[in-house]
């Protein structure tokens, strides 16, 4: 085709668009490493300080323990509620189908802010506390839809009769969902699980309304960004949950291309 | 005990689906009797949508009767879940499960049922050889080829020696020189292991080469039950004639008749064709059916008493025989059928030949409707 035509407009492109996303991240790692409060050129020198005061922080270790404690709930109970929607949509045929699936993909478009706003409303009436569990259950209702997405997807890519496969061999439907449906979707349910808990472990907008004196990593570090002196801090512990996330992010990806290929050749 | 593998008692099954402020009924299967006799290899043939599924899955316990009571091996199956009945199935799209190798798949109820381990793998063992794939144990389902994969499903069925083996167009994803195998591989095992054996399909050359006995079904009621000879050489209607096989169709006033024959007016002609089970007064329309290789033609010169005067409007060259597309002289399509023996010209009626068409009497009958 015509690739050769114009080599160096799709590269220019291409570059342009990987210079303005990672080059800001790559600085902010850089000057992690920066023997200086302001983030400035030229370098000052290489440290690892920042790096180390992060660990005697115990306000910003308890903020981790939160967002931890948070993300692993709230992504756990998502994908089992998120799971048993998927189920529902997929292998039976509900009334009122497209509406259920309507209102369950709705936290995916309404902003944030609002959500947070509301829950707050709503948590206030019904004499919830603000706390990281109430940050958790608003953690939970976003999640559902991506775990339910997740798990859709992979279920759709499967003969729809294996349970019934497996009850004719005598299982009960447990039985069979057990030893048949679950392990099948193993591996949508983790990366269901883990995409759930890096965005609980990253959400701000809702937690910074919800957690009270609870605040989870996200709502700690916006609150640290007001002292000058803290910042190097804040960009270290950046650069460390960049990672972490990317990381896990890509892995989410490897686990999903993985899961895909035999449900391909075997599902036809 | 019974006769009878399965009974099926009256048996209504309503599928009701909505359509905006609409509730539409579908009757998949209506008020249907029919029992099944034990060790049998007996099929179910119609059109999709003809309710042959729905039928297999109301065995299986998939689905439940609108009303109307299933018994297997004499006991009422009604409330019985799917997997307490004493029948497996053989599904359309096999349903191996993706993620346990063919041994596990194999031992799936075995492991259900808690056998112990080792009389487990020797019967596993000895299912997969029953099929012929005693070294494919370790292997996954997406490793191997249709046809083997159609030899797990049955194996993994086999292995709980069920009273009832139910196969759902096992061999319909496979081509056709493997289908032709399997199906002569299918019945020999029918044989060997004495199971009834409930086969659905909409393949009428299937269903002829391996069935016992055979329901031909439409709309969700059985139009005929027979064995294969009697489906083909004397159909009870127009729906099993034309489903079955190839088939003419003439319309004819009644002349005369006793029980063994019937004299039928054709236009100008009279015809004599075979009496069926309905009765007719003289002057009444009767419909009568002749297969196409049953057909004799013969030179436009050479009319017979019984024959009737058509011309030739396509010649089909198709090896072993010679298709004749005629045109009677009603102006109706008429197909006959003439195999290429030693004894037979070619080219005996070119196109445009004007040919006197006769049958045995015997091979021509009276449908009832």
């Amino acid at each position: 085709m015509n690739t050769r035509r114009f080599p160096s407009l799709g590269s220019i492109y291409f570059l342009a668009i990987i210079v303005l996303l990672y080059l800001p991240i790559a600085l902010l790692i850089i000057f992690s490493f920066n023997n200086a409060t302001a983030m400035v050129f030229p370098f000052k020198g290489f440290t690892l300080q920042w790096y180390g005061k992060l660990f005697q922080n115990r306000e910003l270790l308890k903020a981790v323990g939160n967002s931890l404690m948070v993300g692993l709930c709230s992504s756990l109970i998502a994908t089992t509620l998120g799971t048993m929607g998927a189920i529902a949509i997929v292998r039976y045929n509900l009334p009122g189908r497209t509406v259920f699936l309507a209102v369950a993909a709705l936290p995916l478009v309404i902003p944030y802010v609002i959500l947070g706003v509301s829950l707050l409303i709503l948590f206030n009436e019904f004499g919830i506390p603000l706390s990281a569990f109430a940050a958790g259950l608003a953690h939970v209702i976003i999640s559902i839809p991506y775990a339910m997405l997740i798990v859709a997807a992979r279920l759709v890519g499967f003969p729809n009769n294996l349970e019934e496969a497996a009850m004719d061999l005598g299982a009960t439907y447990w039985g069979a969902l057990l030893r048949v449906t679950i392990p099948i979707c193993s591996p949508a349910l983790l990366a269901a699980f883990l995409l759930c808990f890096t965005m609980s472990f990253d959400e701000f907008a809702i937690a910074s309304f919800l957690v009270g004196v609870d605040a989870t990593l996200p709502v700690y570090l916006y609150s640290q960004l007001r002292f000058p002196t803290r910042l190097p801090t804040v960009v270290a512990l950046a650069a460390i949950l960049m990672t972490v996330t990317i990381s896990v992010m890509l892995f989410n990806e490897w686990l999903r291309r993985a899961g895909q290929n035999p449900a391909k050749r075997v599902g036809k | 005990m019974t006769e009878n593998a399965v009974e099926i008692r009256n048996v209504t099954k309503l599928f009701s689906s909505k359509r905006g402020k609409n509730t539409e009924e579908v009757h998949a299967v209506k008020g249907m009797n029919l029992s099944i006799p034990r060790g049998k290899f007996f099929t179910l043939l119609g059109p999709s949508g003809c309710g042959k599924t729905t039928t297999l899955r109301l065995i299986a316990g998939f689905e439940q009767p609108t009303s109307g009571e299933v018994l297997i091996q004499g006991k009422p199956m009604t409330n019985v879940p799917p997997n307490l009945r004493p029948v497996n199935t053989v599904f359309q799209n096999y349903a191996l499960f993706p993620h346990l190798n063919v041994a596990r798949n194999v031992g799936f109820g075995l492991e259900i049922k808690r056998t112990p381990r080792a009389e487990r793998e020797k019967r596993v063992q000895e299912a997969l050889e029953l099929v012929q794939l005693g070294e494919m144990g370790n292997r996954k389902p997406s490793q191997l080829s249709g046809g083997q994969q159609q030899r797990v499903a049955l194996a993994r069925a086999l292995v709980n020696q069920p009273s009832v083996l139910l196969l759902d167009e096992p061999l319909g994803a496979l081509d056709l020189k493997l289908r032709k195998a399997m199906q002569i591989e299918l019945k020999q095992l029918q044989v060997q292991v004495g199971i009834t054996f409930i086969y659905v399909t909409h393949d009428q050359e299937e269903a002829l080469t391996m069935s016992d006995q055979i329901a031909v079904m439409n709309k969700g009621l059985i139009l005929q039950l027979g064995d294969p000879v009697t489906l083909y050489e004397r159909p009870a209607n127009r729906f099993v004639a034309d489903f079955i096989g190839e088939s003419n169709f003439l319309q004819g006033k009644f002349l005369a008749g006793d029980a063994e024959i019937t004299r039928l007016q054709v236009g100008e002609r009279q015809v004599v064709v075979r009496s069926g089970e309905r009765t007719f007064t003289p002057g009444q329309e009767a419909l009568f059916t002749i297969r196409p290789e049953k057909i004799l033609l013969a030179a436009a010169d050479q009319a017979t008493a019984g024959s009737i005067a058509g011309v030739v409007q396509e010649v089909i060259y198709i090896g072993t025989d010679t298709r004749y597309l005629l045109q009677l002289a009603s102006g109706q399509p008429f197909i006959a059928r003439v195999q290429n023996g030693c004894n037979s010209a070619l080219n005996e009626f070119p196109k445009g030949a004007q040919v006197q068409i006769s049958w045995r009497p015997e091979d021509a009958h009276i449908l009832a409707n």
